[in-house]
């Protein structure tokens, strides 16, 4: 499987203290939400403090399925990309790229997260139509 | 403390350019003050209260401020992207109301169509430090494909289609054709909006707003100095303001934050939708209008496409005249925020000052609506009812 093309954004990917742990995890396959430590409540993007409560958070991992919230095909001269919300089975959505998306793409479609390598042994956390589902 | 008929907008200009390669973004701050002191009938000493948000040149209102010599006593620079403006008036009143001025200027300029930077499809940039930034960057966001994201979950809702999306273009070209400053003043077709490129479906090139140099002032006052003036008095009756964002991951793309400005000003004002005559909705992109209408309350929501179709919107044709100036859609959208042209145009409806073609008649109650910011993710609302007093 090709990458897509690279985003002239992920050359500013923001690692810090808020990030680092989200972006180590995903090198390693892995997609982190926050849950807090008082209210138990998940949320995403993710947070020092729960923007449910102000209580300190934890990292837990996503089972990476979920299903396509919504979804826009940009058209690009350096090739179309989809930008999409998706509602991981977790309760909450995110921001994402739906991949190998095709005309199969639709709202309501189940999908799975498909980690896709970027620059400096980066990789950023995508989603792919769910063909199990 | 309510602002109900604390305060009145005494003055408007809107900026004549829509390119302005030959003057700087703080001379056109400074020309949109004089032309609104101009037509209030009031100076520069006059003022005692000073407006601006984020993108004037300079930290905050303070080289504005310097550069247009205005000596004050009570400063505002909220930053809710294009519906900034609407904020401002609401909180020029709450000011007047306090005793904290009596004459407040507000005014917004800027020019994205010389100098290219932040067009609509292009990636949106963030401060650094944006806590967001770092998780939605990656995927290419831009203010474009953040208002297809709403618009295509509307859809698959709603059943909404492209088509009634294309009677918002439209409308906003039947009122742009009367309109000498407009920057697109050619009526265009149901057909010729849905047949325009598809640039981030479902959005096509004609669903989106113009890019414009240019810019807008206000001067709201103390009700006494209105009725000193020789102009029709425009009182503030209610105004409200939110800020809508993602909800810790609980998104819900089916409603904005006019739900709730909405509602606000509707109490303070006392009156009900069915009562506005006219209203200037922000028209950043068609859905942002269609949206906006539902969550003031003009039509249940997800109703929005049917009261959008067959030119409901077009005055003289449709029951709900909006954006009788052409709208950002085909008039102006100064320094890519829109508000101040929304509340302008609502002015000129209420004291009769319209274009003959597109003038509601007997015009005595107007609302006015922003959303600033990203549909689909982050937006800054505010609402604002006016009125002719008799």
């Amino acid at each position: 499987m090709s990458p897509p093309p690279m985003s002239p954004a992920l050359q500013s990917v923001v690692d810090d203290a808020a990030t680092h742990p989200y972006w180590q995890a995903a090198a390693q396959g892995k997609l982190l939400i926050k849950r807090c430590k008082e209210c138990s409540q998940v949320h995403f993007y993710p947070r020092a403090l729960c923007p449910h409560c102000l209580g300190d958070t934890e990292w837990v991992e996503s089972r990476g399925v979920g299903r396509v919230y919504s979804a826009s095909t940009v058209q690009q001269a350096d090739g179309n990309y989809v930008i999409a919300y998706v509602e991981l089975d977790e309760g909450v959505t995110m921001l994402t790229n739906l991949i190998d998306a095709g005309d199969g793409v639709a709202i309501g479609a189940r999908v799975r997260l498909s980690m896709q390598p970027a620059a400096n042994e980066l990789a950023i956390p995508m989603f792919s139509l769910d063909k199990g589902a | 403390m309510s602002i109900h008929r604390a305060a009145a907008i005494a003055g408007a200009f809107e900026h004549p350019l829509r390119k302005a390669p030959d003057k700087t973004t703080a001379q056109l701050h400074a020309e949109c003050a004089r032309g609104a002191l101009q037509d209030a009938g009031l100076s520069l000493s006059d003022v005692d209260g000073y407006f601006c948000a984020g993108d004037a040149p300079g930290l905050g209102a303070l080289s504005m401020a310097d550069y247009m010599g205005l000596r004050l006593r009570h400063i505002d620079t909220t930053d809710t992207g294009g519906s900034a403006p609407l904020v401002h008036v609401a909180h020029a009143a709450q000011a007047i109301a306090a005793g904290k001025c009596n004459v407040a200027l507000i005014t917004l300029a800027g020019r994205p169509r010389t100098e290219i930077a932040n067009a609509m499809g292009s990636p949106r940039g963030s401060a650094p430090a944006t806590p967001d930034a770092a998780f939605e960057l990656p995927y290419r966001p831009s203010t474009l494909n953040m208002y297809a994201l709403a618009a295509a979950r509307h859809m698959y809702e709603f059943g909404t289609t492209s088509e009634q999306l294309a009677w918002i273009k439209v409308a906003a070209s039947q009122h742009a054709q009367h309109n000498e400053n407009a920057m697109l003043r050619k009526p265009v077709t149901v057909e010729e909006v849905v047949n325009s490129a598809l640039i981030a479906s479902p959005l096509h090139k004609l669903d989106c707003c113009v890019v414009s140099d240019g810019g807008g002032a206000l001067i709201v006052v103390r009700p006494e100095i209105a009725k000193s003036l020789s102009r029709p008095l425009i009182s503030v009756l209610g105004g409200g303001e939110t800020i809508k964002g993602q909800a810790a991951g609980k998104v819900d793309l089916t409603y904005s934050g006019a739900a709730i400005s909405g509602r606000l000003a509707f109490e303070e004002a006392k009156v009900q939708p069915r009562d506005i005559q006219y209203a200037s909705i922000y028209d950043s992109f068609t859905i942002t209008v269609l949206m906006q209408l539902e969550d003031l309350g003009f039509c249940k929501k997800g109703e929005g496409g049917r009261f959008v179709q067959d030119g409901n919107l077009i005055s003289g044709v449709g029951r709900m005249p909006v954006n009788t100036d052409g709208g950002g859609l085909c008039n102006n959208h100064p320094s890519n925020r829109g508000g101040i042209t929304k509340i302008i145009e609502a002015v000129r409806q209420l004291r009769g000052e319209a274009h003959p073609k597109v003038q509601v008649p007997n015009c005595s109650l107007a609302l006015a609506q922003g959303t600033g910011g990203l549909l689909g993710s982050r937006h800054g609302s505010a609402t604002l009812i006016l009125e002719r007093a008799q």
